[in-house]
């Protein structure tokens, strides 16, 4: 176990810093695979979300001129827009991704860079995510990177500059769960930015075990967007966050192999 | 002249300006960003941005999205 001191989330508030900015909730949610922008709006309603990802692509010319707009039904006063480079499988491609959602909202610098390497695995190449993140760190963005779980590579990121470092669970919308807590473990240990897992989670549990591996957050849109019923699952993955989290701060009991009565042995009457 | 926006090459007037050729797509309100040869065009310059034949413009949104959207 860890020895780090852990302040009580019940009695002191227990933000989640990104880059010098407080959030209250510690998951973020994608706004892709929903059925409509109606069941978009309210799951990420009940997941309590502050952060959201959103994608640039083509505007649609000559069609769908009156469709619901994203940036409409989730308002800026309310969400802070994550733009990612989802799809991007070049550095080259995810700086021209970022340059264009910088100037899309008005300079808004923070965003979530992935590089991709393969449409199979969705795995990042991590050769063109470094070289991606050096060009924008250089211009001014505030980056919160996508990786895999290795703690080498995660420390990387955190020195050249990356504000959240975010490996993954498991591939992207796989569902899978987190596939190596060893790994997401040494990196939270490694760390002095926000750990994020990021990607893979199937299930309200697998975020919970993502916090009592220590790390800051989780963010997610399968689990939720591909559920059932997605926003009764967004309302699950808040509760599990939150107990996840309160686990971690808690402090676990260690594992021991025999069991340990909870109940005193000194004054049993039929001795 | 003929210009390449978002991959479909498109005839328009010589001499048109980036807030004229939006306007020309119906996109006059929409919000969105704009990259000419893979540059950006700041949404200030809209008004004096110009053209010239062959030009590969992206207009880009926001959409939903979260890890990986097609």
């Amino acid at each position: 176990m860890s020895s780090v001191m852990k302040s009580a989330s019940l009695t002191t508030a227990d933000p989640l810093m990104i880059d010098g900015v407080e959030y209250q909730s510690r998951l973020l949610v994608g706004t892709g695979k929903y059925k409509d922008m109606e069941e978009t709006r309210l799951a990420i309603e009940a997941s309590g979300a502050e952060i959201i990802t959103v994608a640039i692509r083509r505007t649609n010319i000559g069609q769908n001129a009156d469709e619901p707009n994203l940036l409409e039904a989730l308002p800026a006063d309310r969400y802070t827009y994550l733009p990612n480079t989802a799809g991007c499988y070049s550095a080259e491609e995810a700086v021209r991704t970022c340059r264009l959602a910088r100037e899309l909202l008005d300079g808004h610098n923070l965003v979530k860079l992935e590089v991709l390497g393969d449409e199979k695995t969705l795995f990042p190449d991590i050769i063109q995510t470094l070289e991606a993140a050096e060009t924008l760190i250089a211009e001014g963005f505030r980056i919160m990177v996508y990786t895999n779980d290795d703690p080498i590579i995660a420390k990387r990121f955190e020195d050249m500059g990356c504000v959240a470092v975010m490996p993954l669970a498991a591939p992207i919308g796989s569902g899978l769960g987190i596939r190596n807590p060893g790994n997401i473990r040494t990196i939270v240990e490694n760390a002095s930015v926000p750990i994020l897992v990021d990607a893979g989670v199937g299930c309200a549990s697998d975020s919970a075990i993502a916090m009592e591996l220590g790390c800051d957050g989780v963010l997610m849109n399968t689990a939720i967007a591909g559920a059932e019923n997605p926003v009764l699952m967004a309302s699950a993955m808040k509760k599990a966050i939150e107990a996840g989290r309160e686990s971690w701060l808690a402090g676990r009991i260690p594992r021991k192999r025999f069991a340990s009565a909870s109940s005193p042995v000194d004054g049993l009457f039929f001795q | 002249m003929e210009l390449v926006i978002n991959g479909e090459p498109q005839q328009v007037p010589e001499g048109i300006t980036a807030a004229a050729l939006l306007t020309r797509l119906g996109l006059e309100n929409a919000r969105l960003a704009m990259e000419v040869n893979q540059e950006i065009v700041p949404r200030s310059q809209f008004e004096t941005c110009t053209f010239t034949p062959g030009d590969r413009i992206e207009i880009v949104r926001a959409i939903g999205g979260g890890g990986t959207t097609p």
